[in-house]
């Protein structure tokens, strides 16, 4: 029973309705793990209390026979989401001691399916960032280590702490959100599966915005299978959140076949960056043979406008950040700075922000005001709109020629050290984001797998990217290529 | 119906020191559109309830909330849209207006500013008989109202009241057709009006739901028609906008107090600096609020929480199926079917109920006579009272009921003023009341003839001065009345009494 931890979802459910372990058991097993693993930095904020009483009325449920696929299965939830009467500050001291009146619609769908929250998991403030430094928690320690180093490795971000949470085994899965890469560049950096489904599939509301045209919540788990449950959980039409799509939610796990013959994978050429590591193509092109070998065609394609993605994709995000955050002012909620004698409205206000917000919040509120100001908004902004559809264009062009699924790596590297790039130009951090920000940028769902070691040691991930809307079909063909792979490694518990 | 024909106004004109000025201009009405939930809560917009208790999570802009639209608010804006003559846009779109202000929880305001709802309207202002601008209306959009700020509650605090936040209103913008401070006080009461009978909004001015910015300018003769023909606004003077007017009286005086300003700075070789003010009513004065250079600057960027608004041409269809008959149609109408002369059309469509009320009145017979009773018995009873048509004691049957028992002959125009007012002190059915109390007119000649005889029998000198002097007839008539009891039908004393003098 010691290792109940370490289920799968689909394992913990289909052992659950036979009898084999209750929702309880996981659930004291993910506590304790949990209550063993503060090394890590990813659970910042325990809801033990909540857990045993969902895991509870779970275990009921299941008994009397009726019971979703996710129910008694406990998870992390990103500290990004609100949960009601649960501190829920996305990492930031500007919210600090907020605890929100209301429950976040994925959060909420996942508990009315049964799921239990074992506590919030921490993450880059605001999301902002991919190396899970950015946090008022401070950072979150990959359970992955380099082979002979005891280094500390970032585990990505800005979902660092749902994937380091995953990765240890604290928990079955947890929830991540992806704007930029956040949940697929830490998937790939601690060698699980995460997804970011297709720009509307997900509620958006109670989830503390970033850049709402990009923002996308997503399921980050053990296996795919895994993220096709979960997922299906997470998925479908909010009347609260007007981006969201009023589509049915197909049976993504359903999808999972096992067969991928005769479809058509594309390799865009642009994605051979210069510089990028040798061990980094190596696994792309293995990740090519695993699908010809499975009976699909791999052919080349080109999308064209990529290397402006990452350019305007931080205008764009910025631009919706900084008034996204607008409203982090102190005068309702969360911090607000202690004032002297004489000081008024606008000196409250800039007080609150600099304590509130941390160093590279700030640099994009200022970046983003920056590009939407009076003289520069079409230089900046209205041209990275341009761009956008560009890419979105490209995009289409290629799925209209028949590609059902294009494979990329999922990042230009493996992990590397926390504080290594401490000093390093801001842009270089952003960098890490050059493979999968053209997903957010177009609105379509990508996945990323874990693929493979390096030679230090250090999990690999590949990215796949689907047609809009066709999560199951994605799924399908990650599906082939975990099998492919047959990732088993696990980090070696230290902590 | 009737074709009326206009003439345009004179712009008004201003002596300066040196020079003569023309005025110009242009004017934004803000309307809170009338509905029960705000633009993008559910939470209710209902005036006076206790701070801070019409606020759902969004309006407070709690985290990860998200507005959602009110589909009524577009319908709103749409009728308001038709109603104006406008140009309706299929396709909208939400704009953020980016600022921080402790009112503002969100930090910036959802607006149109690309693409709004709807596009060029007019507005018709009549100022006299026969005499109407014809303003343009370049604009109208949706956007969110702010809440309020509450300065003068504690010596070191500010207070913030967000029942008013994310209020819909509807911002109109005219074109700089506007000649002087009469004419733009018009135009705001003419546009107040049409709103009114849409029921799109309430122009309740003295809440803040109608709110006026004022743009200025003054140039010499002759400009305005070169500006008129090119579309150059180089040939007009540089504009000053007066914000925040809910007073058509401050709007006349805020303009004439600003146009004198800018002729005083002008004739003195200075130049106008483009700039927002504010007016101040106790010193009857307008001073700046923030110039140029101090303006905000916005960040408007498309608001990436909703989509783009599409609407159906066939639901627009619909909505116009469904409007009202609007102040211009329904008094050119009342001029046409009643015979009413411009000025009783004109006040009795001022407001829609007053027109509807007077509609009622009218079944009794007589558009003419209604609308005299209505005008002078009933409004003016009314306004001694202090009272509005709402809540007039006297109901339109029983107005008509009066008209009809005139119209019948069975009581005189005296008679049916003490049963006005009978009616408006005590109530009751005016027939019955007649019947009751025998107010009746008596029309039967024999009875009439005798009382004539008697008189005249009874005077044989006025008789004399009489057939001497024929005006002096008036005083047999009045004896006779007086002999009724003022029941005698008038017209037939009148007659008998001139044959009976043999006049």
């Amino acid at each position: 029973m010691t290792e109940l931890n370490k289920l799968t979802i689909a394992d913990a459910r289909d052992g659950m309705r036979k009898g084999d372990f209750t929702s309880s058991e996981i659930t004291e097993a993910c506590l304790t793990e949990i209550d063993g693993a503060g090394a890590l930095n990813a659970f910042v904020h325990g809801t033990a209390d909540i857990a045993r009483e969902q895991a509870t009325a779970a275990d009921a449920r299941i008994k009397a026979g009726d019971a979703p696929d996710m129910c008694g299965i406990p998870l992390g939830i990103k500290d990004l989401f609100c949960t009601k009467g649960v501190p829920s500050q996305a990492a930031s001291r500007i919210l600090e001691g907020f605890k929100p009146e209301y429950e976040s619609t994925i959060t909420s769908q996942l508990f009315d399916a049964g799921s239990v929250m074992l506590g919030k998991l921490n993450m880059d403030e605001f999301a902002m960032g991919s190396s899970n430094e950015t946090s008022v928690y401070g950072d979150v320690v990959n359970p992955w280590r380099r082979e002979g180093s005891d280094a500390k490795i970032t585990p990505g971000g800005s979902s660092g702490g749902s994937a380091s949470a995953v990765a240890a085994d604290l928990c079955l899965a947890a929830t991540g959100t992806d704007t930029g890469g956040s949940i697929r560049q830490p998937a790939a950096f601690t060698g699980i599966t995460g997804i970011k489904p297709t720009y509307g599939r997900c509620s958006r509301w109670g989830v503390v915005a970033f850049a709402s045209s990009l923002d996308q919540a997503g399921p980050m788990t053990k296996t795919v299978r895994d993220s096709a449950i979960m997922l299906q959980a997470m998925s479908g039409h909010d009347a609260k959140d007007s981006t969201s799509a009023d589509l049915a939610v197909p049976d993504f796990e359903a999808a999972l076949t096992g067969d991928i013959r005769g479809k058509k994978i594309g390799i865009p050429k642009e994605y051979h960056m210069d510089g990028m590591p040798a061990e980094i193509e190596a696994l792309w092109a293995n990740g090519r043979e695993m699908l010809k070998d499975a009976g699909a065609e791999i052919v080349d394609i080109s999308l064209p406008h990529t290397k402006y993605a990452l350019p305007a994709y931080y205008v764009i995000a910025p631009a919706e950040a900084s008034s996204n955050l607008a409203r982090y002012d102190g005068v309702r909620y969360g911090h607000r700075a202690t004032l002297g004698a004489g000081d008024a409205i606008d000196d409250m206000y800039e007080k609150t922000r600099a304590e509130g917000f941390g160093a590279e919040v700030q640099r994009r509120v200022m970046v983003g005001t920056y590009v939407l100001s009076a003289g520069f908004y079409d230089a900046y902004y209205n041209r990275a709109r341009r761009v956008r559809t560009l890419i979105k264009q490209d995009f289409e062009n290629v799925f209209n020629a028949g590609v059902d699924a294009i494979l990329t790596p999922a990042t230009p590297s493996s992990a590397f050290g926390l504080g290594e790039m401490k000093n390093a130009d801001p842009v270089q951090m952003y960098l890490n984001d050059v493979f999968t920000v053209t997903v957010n940028m177009a609105g379509l769902p990508g996945v990323a797998v874990p693929a493979g070691l390096d030679s230090q040691g250090l999990p690999l991930g590949l990215q796949l990217i689907g047609r809009p809307w066709e999560e199951g079909d994605l799924l399908n063909h990650a599906y082939v290529l975990e099998k492919a792979a047959g990732f088993v490694s696990k980090p070696g518990k230290w902590w | 119906m009737l074709d009326l024909t206009y003439k345009a106004p004179k712009p008004k004109v201003i002596a300066g020191m040196r020079d003569d000025w023309e005025l110009v201009i242009g004017m934004e009405i803000h309307a809170q559109i009338s509905s029960e939930a705000k633009l993008f809560s559910g939470a209710s917009t209902k005036f006076g309830n206790e701070p801070n208790s019409n606020v759902a999570f969004v309006d407070a802009a709690m985290p990860g909330m998200l507005p959602v639209i009110n589909e009524y608010c577009i319908e709103q804006a749409v009728r308001t849209g038709l109603g104006l003559k406008a140009e309706i846009n299929l396709f909208s779109a939400f704009d953020r207006k980016n600022y921080f202000y402790p009112d503002l929880p969100q930090g910036y305001q959802i607006s149109q500013l690309y693409h709004p709802i709807v596009g060029e309207g007019e507005v018709l202002v009549e100022l006299e008989e026969g005499v109407a601008r014809n303003v343009r209306i370049e604009r109208i959009h949706m956007e969110q109202d702010a809440g309020k700020s509450i300065h003068d509650m504690d010596p070191t605090m500010s207070f913030v009241d967000l029942n008013r936040t994310g209020v819909a209103l509807m911002e109109i913008v005219s074109r700089p057709d506007i000649r002087s401070p009469e004419e733009a006080a018009a135009f705001v009461g003419k546009l107040r009006q049409i709103l009114r009978y849409l029921d799109t909004c309430d122009g309740n001015m003295q809440n803040g739901n109608m709110r006026a910015d004022v743009n200025v300018s003054v140039c010499k003769p002759g400009q305005y028609e070169k500006f008129a023909e090119t579309g150059d606004f180089g040939h007009l003077g540089t504009r000053c906008e007066i914000k925040n007017m809910n007073s058509m009286r401050f709007i006349q005086a805020a303009i004439m107090v600003e146009a004198n300003r800018q002729i005083a700075i002008i004739e003195d070789g200075g130049k106008i600096d483009q700039e927002t003010r504010l007016y101040d009513p106790d010193k009857n004065e307008t001073r700046s609020m923030r110039s140029k250079e101090e303006a905000h600057d916005y960040r408007y960027f498309p608001c990436p929480d909703l989509l783009p608004l599409e609407i159906e041409q066939g639901w627009v269809d619909d909505i116009a199926a469904t409007l009202p008959e609007l102040p211009d149609a329904k008094k050119t109408r009342f001029m046409g079917d009643f015979g009413l002369s411009d000025y009783d059309a004109s006040v009795l469509t001022a407001e829609v109920e007053n027109a509807d009320f007077f509609e009622e009145v009218a079944k009794a017979g007589d558009g003419k006579l209604a609308a005299n009773w209505v005008i002078n018995e009933l409004f003016g009873r009314l306004k001694k009272d202090d009272k509005t048509i709402q809540d007039s004691p006297v109901n339109p049957g029983q107005l008509g009921g009066i008209i009809a028992l005139i119209k019948k002959g069975d009581i005189s125009g005296k008679i049916a003023k003490d049963l006005f007012e009978i009616v408006y002190t005590e109530g009751g059915d005016p027939a019955e009341i007649v019947e009751a109390r025998g107010m009746k007119q008596v029309t039967d000649t024999g009875a009439i003839e005798a009382a004539v005889d008697e008189i005249i029998a009874a005077n044989p000198a006025q008789v004399e001065k009489a057939q001497a002097n024929p005006k002096l007839a008036g005083w047999f008539v009045g004896q006779v009345m007086k002999a009724t009891g003022g029941k005698a039908n008038p017209a037939v004393v009148n007659q008998l009494v001139s044959k009976k003098l043999a006049l």
